[in-house]
């Protein structure tokens, strides 16, 4: 197993996206997606607890709020573990780009916020490959929640932490619970090479910056398709 | 007794000192015969008056219907199947046998994680991982292997019932003869039992013998383990 500090061999490149709910990385996503595909690049997409396998126990489960820290942490490994093996790594032997919303760094943010141990949650997903680009969409608690609160009113039970008893109200359990998982986040930043975006900038602002990290380090992949675009994003600042 | 420990990084959320009942485990492989010893252990315990609570692999409510749907499509590679075994565990371990220990009964295991790791190194996982993936369990007071060769197992087997798909192995042996499959699947396995019985001290109880023989066998265990004595002098309560 190569792990998440080696590099993959494989002839594609991935891609992934974090940050807390709110944060506006599945949008970020898409938009680099679509740019992507606009180029002609294959883009192949996947998120974070979707595969068949589990997730109607997951849905079940959560609806119950039946799960305990490390079920959840397990079942959520288990998803992942479908995916890499059916939607992540075939695509990338094809040479395509994945991108994925929300990776194992998810899963150490959170579910170390929860309160399993941290070296158990990094061996756990150890059979995890290293991403070629991985972003952190970096906003504070409470920029998220308002955007969370404005688009649909009702926080989600264990988005909000509810499952840790921190508070009764949920709008407190998500800010007590979510700033632990920032926390986790920002320690994660340097130990695994994020790519930190101001997630508080407009969304066009952060795009740019996106395009010109992903156009920096996939240069090679991208080449050929950059050589037919007009509007090329070089002048924009990398941020690092 | 001996302060109650995790086998690994454990769960931090989660405190042992109040736990006051035992487990005992008992391991094995498919057909030696543990649904029996169980069911008798389980008696013979309760009219010692302990009170008794048993726990099988893959029963919990969280995730057997996935399992077995997996099971049905074979749907599993090796990540998944030892994930979700894990996940099932967890349910157990936490919802079950954690609070029936802190209430003070015997669990008796039909199977614990040892099965777990025999099962998935014969399928090529990794050791080191498969072990640190089950950190989080506690350890048994008493681990009983009922051990078989695997000729008189498979004689066992076949009287019983026929071959099972999954018993023999053939998710990792396509195209193999049932008989042959679950021949070298069972050695295999029966070797991995074989050198963690040494390394971490089971009971290994010869299982070739009567019923009633092994039965003894594993009183003895038991009792010792448990400090049950023939004659416990009572104090009438309120005499």
């Amino acid at each position: 197993m190569p792990g998440l500090s080696e590099r993959h061999s494989f002839p594609g490149r991935l891609i992934i996206v974090e940050g807390i709910d709110g944060s506006g990385k599945t949008t970020q996503a898409s938009l680099l997606r679509n740019w992507l595909a606009s180029l002609g690049v294959p883009v192949f997409w996947t998120e974070w607890n979707s595969s068949t396998l589990v997730k109607a126990t997951t849905k079940r489960a959560k609806k119950d709020s039946a799960l305990t820290p490390t079920t959840f942490s397990l079942l959520h490994a288990t998803d992942f573990a479908d995916r890499l093996s059916f939607k992540i790594i075939p695509p990338l032997k094809a040479g395509m780009i994945v991108i994925a919303d929300r990776y194992a760094y998810t899963a150490f943010a959170r579910d170390t916020a929860r309160g399993v141990h941290p070296e158990w949650v990094r061996s756990l997903y150890s059979f995890a490959i290293k991403p070629d680009v991985a972003f952190y969409f970096k906003v504070p608690i409470q920029v998220s929640l308002k955007r969370l609160l404005g688009a649909r009113m009702k926080l989600k039970f264990y988005e909000a932490g509810m499952d840790m008893g921190l508070s009764k109200d949920p709008a407190e359990s998500f800010e007590l619970f979510q700033s632990k998982v920032l926390d986790e986040y920002d320690r994660m930043s340097e130990e695994y090479g994020f790519h930190v975006i101001d997630a508080v900038q407009p969304i066009q602002v952060q795009q740019r910056q996106v395009r010109a990290v992903v156009q920096r380090e996939l240069g090679e992949s991208l080449a050929s398709y950059l050589v037919h675009t007009a509007n090329g994003v070089r002048s924009e600042t990398v941020p690092t | 007794m001996a302060a109650r420990r995790y086998i690994g990084t454990g769960l931090p959320y989660r405190d042992l000192t109040d736990i006051d009942g035992h487990l005992i485990v008992v391991e094995g492989s498919d057909g030696v015969g543990r649904t029996t010893q169980l069911a008798l252990l389980r008696t013979w315990l309760e009219v010692q008056g302990f009170g008794v609570i048993e726990t099988g692999w893959t029963r919990s409510q969280l995730v057997h219907d996935t399992i077995d749907l997996a099971k049905a499509g074979n749907s599993m590679n090796l990540l998944t199947f030892n994930l979700l075994y894990a996940t099932d565990f967890a349910d157990r371990l936490e919802n079950e046998i954690m609070p029936a220990l802190r209430s003070g009964f015997i669990v008796l295991a039909d199977r614990y994680i040892y099965t777990a790791f025999a099962r998935a190194i014969v399928r090529g996982a990794s050791r080191e991982w498969i072990r640190k993936l089950y950190g989080f369990a506690i350890e048994a007071d008493l681990v009983l292997y009922l051990r078989v060769d695997v000729d008189t197992l498979i004689h066992r087997v076949l009287l019983a019932d026929s071959l099972d798909y999954w018993e023999a192995g053939m998710d990792h042996n396509p195209g193999f003869d049932p008989y042959d499959s679950f021949k070298v699947y069972q050695s295999r396995l029966l070797r991995e039992y074989d050198n963690m019985a040494e390394e971490l001290g089971f009971t290994v109880i010869d299982a070739r013998r009567s019923v009633e023989e092994i039965q003894q066998d594993l009183h003895a265990s038991i009792s010792a383990a448990l400090g049950i004595t023939a004659e416990q002098p009572v104090e009438v309560p309120g005499a």
